[in-house]
């Protein structure tokens, strides 16, 4: 256990003394830059590209020709690079360090991915293009349905929609589709209280009342209590498994089979299925509709929140309902797209299109590339591996920090503590904002909502022992200075681009676009 | 597997610490009957880097892509040229793989990257607000009829006809779920048509009236003056939602907040963004600042720190799904944020003098084009005004000619029929586009190839 203990403290008179050294003229010190906005700089007449002079003819505009300038300000090409190139270094990153947001997946971007999307005959080719010149594209989105499909153990998936909250309500609204199918008008949907705050909010998105069901003490769904509100005007349960707790639902195959006898569908969010993926497959516990965030399992990069992509698998019972467009295999090898047109002989039951075109085309090229250098054999040890780093934080912490299920079994890809024990007003901020100063990115806070002061930490299979011990010494440091009511952790970061930052005043007094006090004229 | 660092004797130690005799342990809380006892079967086994590429590199050779053709394709994804610096600087480690900014104090790159975006959106339209970007276009324009319906306390939503056939699948697909009421219509492809079915819009509204929809340059191209139908909306307390395709176009027309629209929403895909088969793509949203606690998705803001220095926040969540649950104004948990940093990036480097001499190279080389094209006999220009896009009623159906085109390896349009299938009097119609990546020979090549498809 000592070597835990050999996290560097961050000696207090160290950050006050970061804070208070001199004012530079610039504002910049040394590699730490300060940037203004591109509206500061009055540059409402540069241009950072060189365009030809636009032949002289007669506008067919209709009389709706601008006539105010905009006020886009424009950067030069070395501007540009210089401006976003310094912002780009007041942000923390996966390639930076261990990024340890539980419940987000933040690991390793291979860029072979980036490479293969980039590919012109992936990334140039347009969503509408006759669907001969395509047939490479629409052999990507097949081959990927049959990694996830066989992944999950399946019957079919949808691959459009555009990210897991949108992946939901695919898969509720196939749920409701074959409620209506059946003539039945079920209206509540049950989602346990561990359950993603999506969850809830796509339920009544599409039209659903929302019940909620506790959770036992040991951090599972509670069966007695969801198997007791079961009726007929229940049309499903909504499941996190993984759960937001970071642990299995041993009652999984038992739930959906009372849900199913009492005649429900079961969703589960498989936000966490990089936690099972290769060792369990979700149709074996009896799940009907599961959206996969291929941003998460399959390693696309997040890009500072999005973009994602949700596709969802079905089982035999709900597949019929999937929405449009959706790609087929044709006996000659070649494939076509079932859109609109067609969908009334290949796929009746559709309950229609939920976005403009075929999905997050680039999310599946970067997935499937990351899929094929893993094969079946990696993704097995990629599960094997985010379960055993997990556990191995939750087991070198445990004695330091409440880990309030740490006797409910093995945690699965992440590892839950709370705010228990920390000295009279110290809180779970005070410990991400000292761990900032370590220089990591926090684990993420007050979530799961059951757990008061909850940190949910994520390391994923990509971080090694050595990155592991020098985080989980951090993390001693920082909660040994909470333990003891260390001041000066209520200052942190004290070494970061701003220290801790107001967000109640923003959130009262909102501004959410610059505003100058007056534009110039833009140049004609 | 070279994405994984631990090695066996990492392993064995970490279980060790654990207290887990094997890996096994770790997973007693499956059932046994659902515990897989090796790799699924099946599936092949991890592969090296050079094979992989190897195996994507042959399928994406099985599309044409759009640098290898004449290329004229749109109706709601656009090909433009992109400068190099707007993929450089979105593939900085420090973009690419960060998360949402939950953690401000470092997190100020992405914040003030999505701030000016979020300024540069509500100038482009014209705009008190917007914010940090939309799955796409479609679903942005889905998200703006239920916030119409929230402001206006009403659910019935008339859309026009000229609204992308797609926005408006995807508009009855949810209706039917939500009990929302949707108008719909299909467009006129008669010659010299005025540009929309504005007078059965304005015929339409009513006190029942949630939001009128509009987009401009509609889906044939057509561009349109909307304050007539603004005023009436508003003169019945209906919003007016207008919704964008093609940003570029806003360098040259009047933005839709100029012309009174209450929620402007829009594909951002052309700036910035590549075609990438339909996504990712970029969702722009903007409002009046009233609205602004109604309006979906994420929102950066001003703040100071402790130290009194300026710095910028996620704002008003109490509105998201994470705090509000089921009474969260939409479901939307990710955004677009990269793709929301290359259209800013892009629209940065053009600048407002760029992206004015954009859009009338755009302009002209459509005017241009179409001036061409209406030459081929029996064809016949439908708009009266357009941007950078236009209809061709040919004198055979539309499919059958973009499908032989292709086999010569001219992308020459979108045909109605495969936008509104089963709409006969739309089967004639070819929407062209003509960006600046096309040039006056790829015209030329296409109209003769028009010519003898036509004789033919």
């Amino acid at each position: 256990m000592s070597m835990n203990s050999e996290g560097r403290v961050t000696r207090p008179e160290t950050a006050a003394a970061a804070s208070q050294a001199p004012a530079t003229f610039t504002g910049n010190r040394a590699l730490m830059l300060e940037e203004g906005l591109i509206f500061e700089r009055d540059d409402y007449a540069r241009t950072g590209v060189d365009l030809p002079e636009p032949p002289r003819v007669a506008g067919r505009l209709g009389g709706l020709e601008r006539n105010r300038p905009i006020g886009l300000p424009g950067l030069t090409e070395p501007e540009a690079v210089r401006h976003y190139t310094r912002l780009s270094r007041q942000n923390y990153a996966i390639d930076l360090g261990l990024f340890p947001l539980g419940s987000c997946t933040m690991k390793h971007n291979p860029r072979l991915n980036e490479k293969m999307a980039r590919l012109p005959g992936f990334a140039d080719i347009h969503p509408l293009a006759p669907v001969d010149t395509v047939q490479g594209a629409l052999a990507v989105i097949d081959e990927l349905a049959h990694w996830l499909v066989t992944l999950t153990g399946m019957h079919a998936v949808a691959m459009s929609p555009k990210a897991g909250a949108h992946g939901e309500l695919c898969g509720l609204l196939a749920i409701r589709s074959a409620h209506d199918a059946a003539g039945s008008d079920r209206s509540v949907i049950l989602v346990p209280e561990s359950a993603h705050g999506t969850n809830p909010a796509t339920a009544a998105f599409c039209g659903y009342k929302v019940e909620n069901i506790p959770a036992t003490a040991d951090g599972r769904v509670d069966l007695a209590a969801l198997t007791a509100r079961l009726g007929p005007d229940v049309a499903g349960v909504m499941i996190t498994n993984p759960n937001t707790c970071g642990l299995f639902e041993r009652d999984m195959k038992r739930i959906s089979d009372a849900v199913h006898e009492a005649g429900g569908y079961v969703y589960c969010d498989g936000a966490n299925f990089n936690a099972i993926v290769g060792r369990v497959r979700p149709g074996d516990l009896g799940v009907d509709a599961m959206h996969i965030n291929l941003h998460k399992t399959f390693s696309t990069p997040h890009g500072g929140g999005g973009p994602g992509s949700g596709p969802v698998v079905l089982s035999e019972a709900l597949a019929p309902y999937a929405p449009l467009p959706f790609v087929a295999r044709q006996a000659d090898g070649g494939f076509k797209l079932v859109e609109e047109e067609t969908a009334g002989e290949d796929h009746p039951g559709s309950f229609g299109r939920m976005t403009a075109f075929h999905g997050q085309m680039g999310m599946f090229t970067r997935a499937l590339t990351y899929i094929l250098s893993h094969g079946a054999d990696g993704l097995r040890q990629v599960s094997e591996d985010a379960v055993l780093n997990a556990n191995y934080v939750l087991r070198s912490l445990d004695d330091l920090l409440e880990a309030p299920f740490g006797d409910s079994g093995p945690c699965m890809h992440e590892a839950l503590f709370s705010d228990e024990g920390l000295a009279q007003g110290f809180t779970t901020l005070d410990i991400a904002k000292g761990l900032i100063d370590e220089g990591f990115h926090p684990m993420t806070m007050y979530f799961p909502l059951v757990v008061h002061g909850a940190m949910l930490i994520e390391p994923t299979e990509t971080e090694s022992k050595a990155a592991l011990d020098q985080f989980i010494g951090a993390l001693r440091s920082v909660a040994g200075r909470a333990r003891a009511g260390d001041e000066a952790l209520k200052a942190a970061p004290a070494f970061a681009p701003r220290r801790r930052l107001d967000e109640t005043a923003a959130a009262r007094k909102p501004v959410l676009v610059w505003k100058d006090e007056a534009l110039p004229q833009a140049a004609e | 597997m070279r994405y994984l660092p631990l090695t066996d004797a990492d392993r064995s130690a970490m279980l060790a610490r654990i207290g887990a005799a094997s890996i096994d342990d770790l997973f007693v809380d499956v059932p046994e009957a659902a515990r897989l006892a090796g790799p699924i079967a099946g599936l092949p086994a991890h592969a090296s880097e050079l094979a992989v590429e190897r195996h994507m590199s042959r399928l994406a050779r099985r599309n044409l892509s759009a640098g290898e053709a004449p290329f004229f394709l749109g109706c709601g994804a656009y090909r433009h040229h992109v400068p190099a610096s707007v993929d450089h600087l979105i593939q900085r480690g420090e973009f690419l793989t960060s998360y949402t900014p939950y953690q401000p104090e470092i997190a100020q790159g992405t914040l003030q990257a999505l701030f000016e975006f979020q300024t540069q959106v509500a100038r482009l339209f014209g705009c008190d607000v917007a914010n940090a970007s939309m799955y796409d276009g479609s679903t942005a324009c889905w998200e703006a009829i239920t916030m119409a319906r929230r402001v206006t306390k009403r659910d019935k939503a008339i859309l026009s006809a000229g609204l992308h056939p797609h926005y408006v699948s995807l508009a009855k697909t949810m209706a039917r779920f939500t009990g929302d009421r949707l108008d719909a219509a299909i467009p006129d492809l008669t010659p010299g048509a005025p540009g929309d079915d504005m007078a059965r819009l304005l015929a339409a509204i009513d006190g029942e009236t949630s939001c009128v929809v509009v987009q401009n340059p509609n889906i044939l191209g057509h561009v349109a003056d909307l304050s007539e139908l603004a005023a009436r909306c508003h003169e019945k307390g209906a919003l007016l939602v207008a919704v964008v395709t093609e940003p570029v176009a806003l360098g040259a027309i009047r933005s839709p907040g100029e012309m009174g629209a209450d929620i402007v929403v829009g594909e951002g895909q052309s700036i910035g963004v590549g075609l990438n088969f339909g996504g990712p793509y970029v969702g722009l949203f903007a409002c009046a600042e009233k609205h602004v606690r109604q309006m979906p998705g994420r929102l950066a803001g001003v703040t100071a720190d402790a130290d009194g220095q300026r710095g910028f926040v996620l704002t008003l969540s109490t509105r998201e799904q994470h705090i509000r649950r089921e009474k969260a104004t939409s479901n939307i948990c990710t955004n677009a944020g990269l793709c929301a940093l290359a259209f800013s990036v892009h629209l940065t480097l053009l600048g407002e003098t760029g992206l004015r001499r954009l859009a009338e190279l755009n302009h002209a080389g459509a005017v241009a084009a179409a001036e061409r094209l209406a030459q081929v006999p029996g064809v016949e220009l439908v708009n009266g005004a357009f941007f950078n896009e236009f209809t061709l009623k040919l004198p055979r159906e539309a499919r059958p000619v973009v499908r032989s085109l292709a086999d010569k390896g001219i992308l020459g349009g979108v045909s109605l029929g495969r936008l509104y299938p089963g709409e006969a009097a739309l089967a004639g119609g070819l929407v062209v586009a003509v960006t600046e990546t096309a040039s006056a020979e790829d015209v030329e090549t296409l109209a003769q190839a028009l010519e003898a498809e036509i004789a033919a």
